[in-house]
């Protein structure tokens, strides 16, 4: 029986378990994965995870109560498990209050996404991967198989997100904390696609083998590449988009609805639905848009609004989840040749990650951070040196605003390799961007 | 113990013992069972009230030089026996290919159980709600009357309650029941492009208990205070920016300690594990035994016996028996944080540590309880030795590399030192430093008055990744001429 299959079955037997009035909501997650981590090409650990939650809502009137439970994946011990829940949920539901802000799809809008791949098996995978680290030091993961996502309720929708998919993140290491990074992800596993991705990440390496020059704090003029311009995006939506966050005015772009701030008119993001690899639907049923414009010409567009956000302040939702940040973030490429990056760079530094970002002054969008990896000190459009890691200290308002030279004509889409929990469904498309005097403190 | 079926956890357990391999070097299968409620009052408004179910086991297997790994939700004995072959296929797959090819692991015997005082069952769901909706009122403003100027409140109270067993093919049997109470408090308040946020210890006042949890933190006292303090910063100038020195509050303490003492001596870090991830350590193996790394005032340990804390335990993940040891004393570092594993590829003694987030990860090197021992002064003789500072108070913004060297950290609250005493609120404070020369400029370390038994709840690392709780206790302590700074203009 197919996972989609036990989910729904397993709803239709929930249902009739119901009495009166009552409604339930099922969302549910789950992934058949294979995990290999390797360090120094040999492999650290290695296994497989099997697991189906399914978090159920049982609503009354305008009261209801939330449980999250880990299937057994046996028809019999589900079915116990879910019918005492509900037993349970029904004496809880007599000592709640009703929620005002309660929300549930009714529409019953159904929808289905199968994305089926050809996934290597694992000891052919590692075959590669270990073939690729022969005589170099590489660590990493590499995560396949499939994830799902689903959604159901008493009313008769079904909604049903699986895909077949692989992922191989991964480093080499030169020595110390010298490093490339890269990512190769998708459905089906080509050889020369991967190779490709090796050969670039030896290019790299073997530039970062020059000695490396230890840059003073001070304001440098610095090529983001996509994968670094993707950390600065995530700090802006970290409840930078929400509804929630505005009305109580705790985003990190306050002053863009305070002050008028604005960004570069070349900067234009949206949550990207149609182009992403998310779910289109969200945990209480509610369809999301193909698309939301968050920021369009530099200036603050639109919210990203839960069911729960939607109720209280009194607007539509647009199918955001609980909390209210884009899953599939897309930035508009700009008009920056990205053949001529290192050129246009001309003196400066090229950075090819940031790590560990964080607010320094949240209400000002200020944002310091890492740089890592693969970073280079540039003269006259060429790669001189590697960078000993720096630390920056900046403002959005700066580095995508003032500041900004230019966004790549190019962007680069790059698939979440995040496993909290579960495999990850979110995913970037984003240019790379050119910027004067960036700052930098340590 | 209890399973959500009819079948009674001994005969679960019988029918894990039977799954168990008998023709490899070393199997085992390590159940948990998590229980948890999450309530939560914002804005006056009960959010949907939350429980939650998490059942599994991960089944280990060396046999022929490799190892792998099962972990499934499905305990049928068809599931379990499925999940064996699973585990075993891995062994055989990475058999030759792996770190290490045999098992470092014992068979040990052995239980551990969250001392609780006043048990969560003992009181009604109504009785829980009713308590945050008491904190949410009192966040209202001033005395609990309504004030324009805060405009988002929350008090929040989870518990999670955790049955696990593990159980070795050599007839090791390890059983512990933790029980973890977190309670939350925040309010945020505004005026203009000016937002600033207090809360309860920004989720550090947690711990392992019942109802006594709350007790132990003042959280029924401590909605008048934020309220009070957030108002305060609202009012108040932004942290100046200048080299001085620094007193740090046990809830900031405990960050410090988190990123620039425990990461960096993580040894799977050391050992390259998380490089791709989390990043590497400026520690190297040959440091262990002579490298100065802070002050003669600093004491730090691996304790997983204090009563009460969020990371106590009686045994890791792996069944390795856990003591307090002593990673720093009078400065010199002298043990890694690394578990059976990691020791046997090191070479270097370390600790019971190899820790899983659940049954569905795989154990690896964590912090638990890492603490810096009380020193002899009173925090009022700290701040009385400076003639320039600042006192800050709770996290809330942390970053730092991935040798965990080049640190930046931020608090929510913070007051100027001046000439020994304490003087105007600040707003927006940070500093920055580097960890491998930070620890040395450690000038005082306060007494056991200030110690406070903390943790936090949400460390990531790992691939797969992983989140745990990790527990943290320290008094203040006072740091010599570091840089620090306040927010944008």
């Amino acid at each position: 029986m197919t996972a989609q299959t036990y989910f729904d079955e397993l709803i239709i037997w929930a249902g009739s378990q119901l009495q009166g009035d009552e409604v339930l909501t099922a969302s549910l997650t789950g992934e058949d994965s294979d995990f290999v981590r390797f360090n120094d090409g040999a492999v650290r650990q290695a296994g497989s995870v099997r697991q189906r939650e399914i978090t159920i809502d049982l609503i009354a009137g305008d009261t209801h109560c939330a449980a999250g439970v880990q299937l057994a994946q046996d028809a019999d011990l589900d079915r116990a498990r879910i019918g005492a829940l509900i037993v349970e949920l029904r004496d809880r539901l007599a000592l709640v209050p009703p929620d005002p802000y309660l929300s549930y799809a009714t529409d019953t809008a159904s929808t289905e996404r199968v994305t089926r791949g050809v996934l290597p098996e694992a000891k052919d995978a590692i075959g590669e991967i270990q073939a690729a680290g022969t005589d170099r030091d590489l660590v990493g993961i590499y995560a396949s198989g499939d994830t799902f996502t689903g959604f159901a309720n008493s009313l008769g929708q079904r909604n049903w997100h699986q895909s077949a998919t692989f992922n191989f993140d991964w480093s080499f290491y030169l020595r110390a904390d010298r490093a490339v990074k890269n990512l190769y992800a998708g459905r089906d596993w080509d050889d020369d696609a991967f190779a490709a991705k090796v050969a670039w990440s030896q290019t790299q390496l073997d530039a970062l083998s020059h000695q490396a020059v230890d840059l003073k704090p001070g304001t440098y003029r610095t090529y983001l590449a996509p994968a670094a311009l993707t950390e600065l995006v995530d700090m802006m939506s970290w409840g930078g988009f929400g509804l929630k966050a505005h009305r109580t005015k705790q985003t990190p772009l306050l002053k863009m609805v305070t002050e008028g701030a604005t960004l570069d008119t070349s900067v234009r993001i949206v949550e990207d639905t149609a182009g992403g690899v998310a779910p289109n639907f969200q945990q209480q049923g509610f369809l999301r848009p193909d698309e939301v414009v968050l920021i369009d010409s530099g200036r603050y567009h639109d919210h990203l609004v839960s069911p729960r956000s939607a109720r209280e302040y009194g607007v539509a939702t647009n199918g955001a989840s609980p909390w209210e940040s884009p899953e599939s973030v897309a930035m508009a490429a700009g008009t920056l040749p990205t053949t001529e990056v290192l050129s246009r760079l001309d003196t400066g530094l090229y950075v090819g990650n940031l790590w560990y970002l964080n607010f320094s002054d949240r209400a000002a969008c200020r944002t310091t951070g890492m740089t890592r990896f693969a970073t280079f000190w540039v003269e006259g459009g060429e790669i001189v040196a590697p960078a000993n890691v720096l630390r920056f200290d900046d403002t959005a308002y700066h580095l995508l605003g003032d500041n900004l030279v230019g966004l790549t004509d190019e962007v680069e889409t790059m698939l979440d390799p995040a496993t909290y929990g579960g495999r990850s469904s979110a995913s970037h498309r984003l240019p790379g961007a050119l910027v004067d005097d960036m700052a930098f403190t340590l | 113990m209890s399973t959500a079926e009819a079948t009674t956890f001994e005969q679960l357990e019988d029918r894990f013992r039977a799954a168990l391999p008998v023709d490899v070097d070393y199997a085992s299968i390590r159940f948990s069972e998590e229980r948890g409620e999450y309530l939560r009052v914002r804005q006056g408004v009960l959010e949907p009230v939350t429980t939650s179910l998490d059942v599994g086991v991960m089944v280990t297997i060396w046999t022929g030089g490799g190892y792998g790994y099962a972990a499934t939700s499905d305990l049928t004995s068809a599931g379990l026996a499925a999940a064996v072959e699973r585990a075993r296929d891995w062994a055989r797959v990475t058999a030759g290919r792996a770190v290490i090819d045999e098992p470092p692991l014992e068979h040990p015997v052995g239980s551990y159980a969250s001392p609780v005082d006043r048990a969560w069952t003992d009181t009604s769901l109504e009785d829980r709600i009713g308590l945050l909706v008491a904190a949410d009122a009192r966040l209202r403003g001033p005395r609990g009357l309504d004030d324009s100027r805060i405009v988002d409140r929350t008090a929040s109270l989870s518990r999670l309650d955790t049955d696990a067993v593990i159980l070795t093919s050599g007839g090791g049997r390890v059983e512990q029941r933790i029980r973890n109470t977190y309670p939350g408090l925040s309010v945020t308040a505004n005026e203009g492009s000016n937002t600033q946020m207090r809360t309860h210890g920004r989720g550090s006042f947690v711990g392992q208990g019942g109802q006594e949890v709350l007790d132990r933190y003042g959280f029924d006292r401590a909605a008048d205070r934020l309220v009070e303090q957030v108002l305060e910063l609202l009012a108040a100038g932004n942290c100046p920016t200048g080299t001085m020195d620094l007193v740090l509050a046990p809830d900031q303490m405990i960050l410090q300690i988190h990123e620039s003492i425990g990461h960096p001596l993580e040894l799977d870090r050391i050992l390259g594990d998380e490089r791709n991830y989390a990043g590497t350590s400026f520690v190297t193996p040959d440091m262990f035994g002579s490298y100065r790394y802070g002050s003669e005032l600093l004491n730090v340990t691996f304790d997983p016996s204090v009563e009460g804390q969020l990371a106590s335990y009686g045994f890791d993940d792996e069944g390795t028996p856990a003591t307090k040891q002593y990673l720093i004393r009078d400065g010199i570092l002298e043990r890694p944080l690394g578990g059976a594993m990691s020791q046997a590829r090191a070479g270097l003694p370390g600790v019971a540590n190899s820790r899983a987030c659940s049954w569905n990860r795989p154990p690896i090197d964590r912090m638990a309880n890492l603490n810096v021992e009380p020193g002899t002064d009173t925090v009022d003789e700290l701040i009385a030795g400076v003639e320039r500072g600042v006192w800050l108070e709770t996290n809330n913004s942390w970053s730092i590399d991935d040798s965990r060297n080049k640190f930046q950290f931020g608090c929510e609250y913070g007051r100027l030192i001046t000439d020994g005493e304490l003087g105007a609120v600040v707003r927006n404070p940070g500093y920055r430093g580097i960890s491998a020369t930070f620890w040395r400029s450690l000038t005082g370390v306060a007494d056991a008055d200030s110690f406070t038994v903390m943790g936090t709840p949400n460390c990531g690392k790992g691939e797969p990744n992983q989140q745990v709780g990790t527990g943290h206790a320290s008094p203040a302590c006072r740091f010599a001429g570091v840089e620090v700074f306040g927010g944008a203009e």
